[in-house]
């Protein structure tokens, strides 16, 4: 597989809530080979590290890529600025490890936060037999639930204030769907101490599950080794990087830092 | 591709003089998504030690106006599994392959030495100026008698072309570099990166894990630019110049100051295809100026 670094075109921008943009570009190259999972390095103007997004949802007959990404710093503010019509510099798609889909029938797809959008895609595989849960801190900064319900999933709201949806973590959640029914997988995508708590109770249910991890990335490719995360692998501590062992990684392979 | 690009660097032929620099490319096999590994001058590897280590804990990288700050520390899988599974396809890439080398004690970086000594590696670029790493690296680099002594031990070590990588985080570079002819060395490449820190004001926390680091891009470029000048102009050796080059105005910038060679970094990560277009650039600006090969601008400078 090769790496596609190019200028595309932005077919729409939207604004789903405060300061979460949603992008579809046009790269029927990238497109055609990217994976649930994968990642797009974007350049924002200005900057000398690109910034790493999840793709959110891949249409390969368009040839087209969703990334949803919320603004969190002066380059992500850079990149908000980018507008339809216009064009978007990537390198994609990045990411050794996508999600592994293929062996499982029915899955509970978990997303915290700004980590729901690489969940839309695994959600697309299993539609009907997949449950979502989502959580965000207030209604206001809820996104995707009615692309979720396209997919067929049952979909499961959660905010931390009770504003939409339940009140409540993610992790209660998925505790509660459990008591009725065992899924062959759990996938989840958030803020290390709900992928921790989610980890546990998967471990606990006896669940094979996988997490998409984040971290400061250099070169998105697995050359600059800056992106390290603690796992174990062959019985050994070992530091994995993010872009070029994941961002997907099975659950038991992964320290938690407390 | 024209041979006008071409140059004989510490008597090893180079088809060109840009060189992607240790820690930014790994052993080449991620940007070779991008092009072929052929149209490199050379490629300085990752920093090689004794036996594998982890390197140090995340975060391990900072953004800083126009550059960033990096404490990867030297993660890497050791000398022998180099060796064995990445010099052998490097091999077959056709492109000089530059060994980089990095030590916590003299011994170890003997025993590198004598290990590579053995194999096909084109070159040996010993690091003295790792500022991630607590033992050595720096430590050797940051004086004269220490940086004489590591060039002492890995020149009676092998017979492979070895470059000694400069600090700049020292008083004065030229001294060092001069130091390192004495005791042997082919040519010397500079700089390293400035040992740097961010602070996150919200948390009080260093962004680094390491609380200090390497900064490196274009904001070390003016700094780099004036130690290769200086260096060039203190030792006989040539000079592979780097810090900072992302564009070939950088390069040739570089060249007129002094360096022969140069390596490419940080612009690797804003820009994959970096070494690409300046060797585009380079043509392209040998033949608008009509010169037989680059090399007639090295050291070209008009000092006031």
């Amino acid at each position: 597989m090769k790496y596609k670094q190019g200028n595309y075109l932005i077919l729409s921008k939207k604004t789903l809530a405060k300061e979460i943009y949603d992008l579809t570009i046009l790269c029927p190259e990238v497109a055609e080979v990217a994976k649930a999972g994968q990642f797009v390095n974007v350049k924002a103007d200005g900057f000398m590290l690109r910034r790493p997004i999840s793709i959110c949802s891949i249409d390969k007959e368009k040839g087209t890529l969703r990334i949803i990404f919320e603004v969190r710093g002066e380059g992500t503010k850079v990149m908000s600025q980018l507008a339809e019509g216009g064009m978007i510099d990537i390198v994609a798609p990045l990411g050794g490890r996508a999600f592994k889909l293929d062996q499982y029938d029915t899955a509970v797809i978990i997303g915290g936060g700004i980590g729901n959008p690489p969940m839309l895609e695994v959600a697309k595989k299993f539609g009907e037999k997949g449950t979502v849960i989502s959580g965000f801190r207030n209604a206001a900064a809820v996104i995707l639930q009615e692309d979720f319900s396209a997919t067929g999933a049952e979909t499961i709201l959660c905010t931390d204030d009770g504003s939409a949806g339940k009140k409540g973590f993610v992790t209660d959640a998925l505790k509660e769907v459990l008591q009725t029914k065992k899924p062959d997988v759990i996938y989840a995508c958030g803020p290390n101490v709900m992928l921790r708590r989610i980890v546990e109770i998967a471990k606990e249910n006896d669940i094979p599950c996988q997490v998409s991890l984040e971290e400061r990335m250099g070169c998105g490719v697995g050359a600059c080794l800056v992106c390290a995360c603690r796992t174990i692998r062959n019985g050994e501590e070992y530091y994995a990087h993010v872009c070029k062992d994941g961002p997907v990684f099975n659950a038991q392979e992964v320290i938690f830092d407390d | 591709m024209t041979d006008k690009l071409a140059v004989k660097f510490a008597g090893v032929d180079f088809k060109n003089p840009l060189i992607p620099a240790s820690g930014a490319f790994g052993y080449g096999r991620e940007f070779e998504h991008f092009y072929p590994l052929s149209t490199l001058g050379g490629i300085s590897v990752k920093g090689t030690t004794g036996t594998k280590r982890n390197g140090n804990l995340p975060p391990r990288i900072a953004e800083t106006p126009s550059g960033m700050l990096n404490s990867v520390g030297l993660q890497n899988p050791g000398i022998d599994h180099f060796i064995k599974i990445e010099l052998p396809n490097l091999k077959t890439k056709d492109t000089v392959i530059v060994a980089n080398i990095a030590g916590s004690t003299a011994d170890e970086y003997r025993e590198i030495a004598e290990k590579l000594d053995k194999t096909d590696v084109d070159m040996i670029e010993v690091n003295i100026s790792c500022p991630n790493v607590k033992a050595g690296g720096a430590a050797f680099g940051v004086t004269c008698e220490g940086a004489s002594q590591i060039t002492k031990i890995v020149r009676a070590a092998t017979s492979k072309p070895v470059v000694m990588k400069l600090s700049p985080n020292v008083t004065n570079i030229a001294e060092i570099a001069k130091a390192v002819e004495a005791e042997g060395a082919d040519a010397v490449s500079l700089i390293n990166t400035l040992l740097g820190m961010r602070i996150d004001i919200k948390t009080r926390r260093p962004i680094l894990h390491n609380n200090v680091g390497g900064l490196s891009g274009p904001a070390v470029f003016p700094v780099a630019v004036r130690m290769v000048w200086q260096v060039a102009n203190a030792v006989k050796i040539p000079v592979c110049g780097m810090g900072g080059i992302s564009t070939w105005q950088d390069a040739v910038e570089m060249m007129m100051a002094g360096a022969s060679t140069f390596q490419i970094g940080a612009a690797l990560f804003a820009d994959p295809m970096t070494p690409v277009k300046i060797i585009e650039g380079l043509e392209k600006y040998v033949q608008d100026n009509k010169l037989n090969n680059l090399q007639e601008i090295v050291g070209t400078v008009k000092p006031w």
